[in-house]
């Protein structure tokens, strides 16, 4: 009986001692959300920015604006950009993404695939170990981004990208991340990166007289460039606050399991503890009763 | 007239100024009040963010950008800038 007693209570030591972590877990994944959130909404202006000057050159411009980062060719070589993060438990979150990753593949370059041209560029470090270990074609250059996640670094990445498409070294590229919705949920997408779609032209954007230096052509083509490299830097910075959303989630479930069983082991370990005493009890008192008989 | 300098990161600079000067790609010019509507693209130089016309507010050393000019709003896009003193 004593030796059960003991068990239980070092089974709710123990279970106690990883609710600390879990919750200490999840107050760090908090405040790194917050922080990540921020990231986000600073550059939003810029970003919205970007899209508008485009829009207005677009529109008050005749004629098509052709370029080469919009160049579609028959499909051969595939580049994937996958945003993982670099540490685990975090739900799901990471599984996800790869499973994700891995049904684009089987389902729209399982022929490419099959030649070997699907090359997938990790960003952070557990979508590499992944697809490294099961037989992808993978570079690692990017996958320590997250090491010090500025927009200098991922503006490298998305360069290099655009540098390899121009080069014809892939046809069409894809970014393969998790949208950020809110600490709960993460919405899993795979976005076209190049070629970039057709500019439409919207009935919104302003019409003036505008000066335009160099001429439009130049400046859309200028500008291109930018506005990939600010959304793969949206891209990681989504990723980055799903990941601690993700994690953050993960952690409360744990502590709340965590309580769960601790309620459950408390339980039995009174249980055990009276069931000791009365037995205790039961002994004395026939004991008492043989020496008065 | 309203100025505002953004970056990916953070937005720079956002406010009433008398003018402003930048590297354009075709050569430095300033924008000043009621200025006719204008985008450009920067090259590598220094942004001068003019008080009046002899005092400068603050300086951004630029890679390269985008301005805009419109209804007197002045919006520089730059991918990265360094303030200089």
């Amino acid at each position: 009986m004593a030796g059960q007693l003991k068990e239980v209570r070092n089974r709710i030591k123990s279970v106690q001692s990883t609710q600390q972590i879990t919750k200490a877990m999840k107050m760090v994944s908090a405040a790194k959300l917050r922080r990540a959130q921020d990231a986000i909404v600073q550059m939003r202006p810029y970003a919205k920015k970007l899209q508008e000057m485009l829009s207005n050159i677009v529109s008050n411009s005749e004629g098509e604006t052709g370029m080469a980062l919009a160049a579609e060719r028959p499909v051969e070589k595939v580049l994937l950009i996958v945003i993982t993060s670099d540490r685990g438990l975090a739900g799901a979150f990471n599984t996800n993404l790869i499973k994700l990753a891995k049904a684009t593949i089987a389902e729209r370059y399982a022929e490419q695939h099959k030649k070997g041209n699907v090359t997938i560029w990790s960003i952070g470090k557990k979508g590499y170990e992944h697809f490294s270990k099961n037989g992808y074609k993978t570079d690692a250059s990017y996958k320590d981004i997250f090491l010090s996640l500025t927009f200098g670094n991922v503006q490298q990445a998305s360069q290099a990208a655009m540098k390899a498409f121009e080069d014809k070294q892939f046809d069409v590229i894809e970014i393969v991340y998790s949208q950020f919705k809110n600490a709960a949920t993460q919405r899993f997408e795979v976005e076209r990166f190049l070629p970039i779609p057709k500019v439409e032209k919207k009935a919104g954007a302003v019409k003036a007289d505008f000066i335009f230096d160099p001429n439009r052509e130049q400046l859309v083509a200028e500008l291109m460039p930018k506005i990939l490299n600010t959304q793969l830097y949206k891209a990681v910075l989504d990723s980055n606050a799903s990941e601690h959303g993700a994690r953050m989630t993960a952690m409360d479930k744990a502590s709340e399991n965590a309580n769960e069983m601790l309620r459950s082991l408390k339980i039995s370990y009174n249980r055990a503890r009276q069931a000791a005493i009365t037995t205790e009890l039961t002994e004395i008192v026939s004991g008492a009763a043989a020496l008065q008989g | 007239m309203n100025l505002e300098i953004l970056t990916p990161e953070k937005k720079l600079y956002s406010g009433e100024v008398y003018g402003v000067q930048m590297p354009g790609i075709s050569g430095s010019f300033e924008v000043l009040d009621k200025h006719a509507p204008l985008v450009s693209a920067l090259k590598a130089g220094r942004v001068k963010v003019l008080k009046d016309k002899q005092s400068h507010l603050a300086n951004f050393d630029i890679q390269g950008g985008f301005v805009e000019v419109l209804n007197n709003k002045v919006t520089v896009l730059v991918e990265g800038a360094e303030p200089v003193e």
